[in-house]
């Protein structure tokens, strides 16, 4: 369903047209708010739905197929860590569904360069960062030669 | 000269470059910090990383983890699903080596903050199936790519990469790339000791079921525009499995997932009348492929088949049996979650139809046929083995480099790897990085060099579509026709419907054969020749306009290989209406194009597929 956006809840703020995978949101000239320029190359991936602080972006089922009278809304709460959905139906059926979306603070991920700098030795390894431990097993899997079918050098 | 002039080029220096910041590029960009502490690392991304590739609206399954710890798989049984799955054919030291460390990636995004369900009892990853594990993946890229961003020296967003640059002095040798920034228009120069291709497969290369405003509702996202491929290509890189493209048995007109009905919510299928059907088509299929019909599970190909030749017998449209599994209320909550984390389009068409899979069993269609590397299919660019397990003919060098010097790939860029999917493309990110390191530590004073005249020449082609349009507008009164230019979207449609018609679309019930490639690659040649004459309106469509270039490139590899094999090796992905069976006595081989960088001409070959697992 391509997005559209409302005239008076859009300001302008541009959180759609930095996210848009498909670089189809973009600042209207004339009312320096935001629309869908090209509903045909819009996966419908809700990445503008969700980055608009204002709850301005909806989204209207592809008129090829979806008949009108339906809505899907959400609600992604960072702080909250949770992520909220309204649908409704054509009939008038709603259902409501709220599923988490991360369990550690945002902004919390060690950087790679936090961790002990590898030996020259690992490097010539087949070891990825943080293996053996990582895997959770005692060490990373090999297929020795005997253990191989054919085309071993 | 007014247009070029005025142009800003930016140069950007690194030791790594990654292009493509998806699954595959974050993994990549993470593992060359953790190994080359003091290297240069840029990541330069089309869109912005927060949500780009094809986890971008979330993922709810993760759908290659082994469970190692628990002893739930080995990478062995890994490989033998995935042979089996592609009908003999994929490259099992690749595959051997994402399956070994990909439970590593998984547990670093559980412990970065991405959402595991757990099976109650036994306090496990919650299975799907026997590969697919379940999350709350709404955040999933957002996740990963905080970890890319922690890890870059850099991250360029809204970069449209459009050619690689070649090394000055050594021609099979990889200096950097060249692409132009969406929203300023500058032209930049990337140099780099090693790149890593790490872009997204093919979308839109097939006419889609929809052309309407649904045409953006295709399976793989609309975004995904063969750079994985043009660029390798574009450079000399020999590709791999072409033409094996996939077509996808998913919910109508949604294309919402099917994974988690048929595995964790155990509903099935049945034609129109209420009848299974898989079993009517057995002998068959049967007759097509031989034993590869009695193998465990079914390969994807041929459950398609069946189900295309259910439909063709006139008794469609095939259905997904819901109604019982949605009684329970959980299970109508999972099936409902599990399109909102990964096809939200799926649930607005059943709000919008009126369809309560609760009450009413929801149609299945077949879509379009996609390129891509990371699913239940395996083309792309043919690349060096890991070096403890990969036999001879697969093994010139590092892991994961390309058969050009200095050129990594990884996720939908590298073929042969089937089954990766989001994990699996994190890990291979993560393998070509590594060996990206290993290549730069090992170059020692020997770096590439780019060469002014070849950039600068790009320059004007990168550009050449804004002047194309300048010029050619003042010619007409307004609107999109003009003898002088074709908009992108033109070119498109064009592509969409030879490929379509000539190669194994849709409309030809995927069937094709020499007199219709034949064709098709005339027909490919002209859209060649014609899309030097795009006309781009704005950035935007600059945008559009290279995509379109990266979608033609690689169709016309899909459509030779698609003529090399001379076989149907996969019905149900597509038929050679010449040669309607499978001939393993011919075809048990892996097939290789490259495309000469000065002449544009392509050649064929077959390399051998080598069993190195039982």
């Amino acid at each position: 369903m391509p997005t559209f956006v409302y005239m008076t809840r859009c300001d302008g703020c541009g959180h759609c047209v930095d996210i848009c995978p498909s670089d189809i949101m973009h600042i209207d000239k004339t009312y320096r708010r935001a629309l869908n320029i090209e509903p045909n190359m819009c996966w419908e991936c809700y990445s503008c739905v969700k980055a608009c602080p204002q709850n301005a972006i909806d989204a209207r089922g592809y008129s090829d197929f979806a008949p009108l009278g339906h809505s899907v809304r959400v609600l992604r709460e960072e702080e909250k860590g949770t992520i909220s959905w309204k649908l409704k139906f054509r009939n008038g059926t709603e259902k409501n569904f709220v599923s988490p979306i991360r369990t550690t603070p945002w902004d919390s991920i060690k950087s790679p360069s936090d961790y002990d700098a590898p030996s020259q030795e690992a490097l010539k390894t087949q070891e990825l960062a943080h293996e053996p431990e990582a895997l959770n097993i005692e060490a990373l899997p090999v297929l020795s030669v005997d253990k191989r079918k054919e085309g071993a050098s | 000269m007014g247009l070029f002039s005025k142009r800003k080029t930016i140069f950007v220096d690194s030791d790594i470059l990654v292009i493509g910041g998806g699954m595959a590029g974050c993994g990549a960009t993470y593992e060359s910090r953790y190994w080359g502490r003091d290297l240069n690392i840029v990541c330069v991304e089309k869109a912005n990383i927060e949500r780009s590739g094809a986890v971008a609206q979330g993922l709810y399954a993760i759908n290659c983890y082994m469970g190692m710890q628990w002893d739930e798989n080995q990478p062995e049984d890994h490989v033998r699903y995935a042979r089996n799955d592609l009908m003999g054919l994929v490259r099992e030291d690749l595959g051997y080596d994402i399956a070994r460390h990909v439970d590593s990636c998984v547990h670093k995004f559980e412990e970065w903050g991405l959402p595991m369900m757990r099976d109650p009892e036994t306090g496990r990853y919650q299975r799907e199936g026997k590969w697919q594990i379940m999350i709350h993946g709404e955040s999933y890229k957002p996740i990963v790519a905080e970890a890319a961003r922690k890890a870059a020296t850099e991250v360029y967003n809204r970069i449209m990469v459009t050619h690689l640059l070649m090394d000055k002095t050594k021609a099979n040798r990889v200096a950097g790339a060249v692409g132009f920034n969406v929203r300023t228009g500058d032209f930049y120069v990337f140099r780099a000791k090693a790149v890593i291709v790490c872009a997204g497969g093919a979308s839109h290369i097939f006419k889609p079921r929809a052309v309407g405003e649904g045409m953006g509702r295709t399976w793989y996202a609309p975004w995904s525009s063969a750079s994985a491929y043009a660029l390798p290509i574009l450079a000399g890189a020999k590709m791999t499995q072409m033409e094996n493209r996939i077509v996808l048995t998913r919910f109508k007109d949604g294309y919402g997932p099917v994974g988690a009905y048929f595995l964790h919510l155990k509903t099935y299928t049945e034609n129109a009348y209420g009848k299974e059907y898989e079993s009517t088509w057995y002998e068959n299929t049967k007759s097509l492929v031989g034993d590869y019909v009695d193998r465990h599970p079914v390969p994807t190909c041929l459950r398609n088949h069946a189900f295309l030749e259910e439909v063709k017998a006139g008794r469609g449209p095939i259905r997904m049996v819901t109604k019982e599994a949605f009684q329970d209320p959980h299970k109508e909550t999972v099936g409902w979650e599990n399109f909102l984390g990964m096809t939200i389009g799926q649930a607005v068409v059943w709000a919008s139809q009126n369809i309560d899979p609760k009450y009413t069993n929801p149609e299945l269609t077949t879509s379009e046929p996609y390129v891509m590397g990371s699913h239940a299919t395996c083309s792309g660019a043919w690349a060096s083995g890991p070096e403890d397990i990969a036999p001879d003919d697969y093994q010139w060098g590092y892991n994961r480099m390309m058969t050009v010097d200095g050129l990594f790939g990884a996720g939908d860029t590298i073929g042969g790897s089937a089954h990766k999917f989001s994990s699996g493309s994190f890990t291979e990110g993560r393998l070509a990085a590594k060996a990206a390191v290993n290549y730069i530590k090992d170059l020692g004073g020997d770096s590439p060099e780019v060469s002014e005249q070849e950039y600068e020449d790009l320059k004007k082609t990168v550009f050449k579509p804004l002047e194309n349009y300048a010029v050619g507008r003042n010619e007409i009164v307004a609107g999109t026709v003009s003898p002088s230019y074709l908009l992108p979207m033109h070119g498109l449609q064009r592509l969409e419907k030879l490929m379509d018609e000539y190669v194994g679309g849709i409309s030809a019930n995927y069937i094709t054969n020499e007199p219709l490639l034949t064709r098709g690659l005339d027909l490919l040649e002209m859209l060649k020749e014609d899309i030097e004459y795009l006309g781009a309106e704005d950035l935007h469509q600059l945008q559009r306009a290279w995509e379109l270039h990266h979608r033609v490139l690689a169709s016309e590899c899909v459509a030779h290989h698609t003529l090399f094999r001379k076989e149907t090796r996969w019905p149900g992905y597509y038929y050679r209406g010449d040669h309607p069976k499978l001939d393993d006595e011919d075809w048990h081989c892996l097939t290789l194009s490259s495309r000469d960088r000065e002449s544009g001409d392509w050649a064929m070959e077959k390399a051998p597929m080598h069993n190195i697992i039982d």
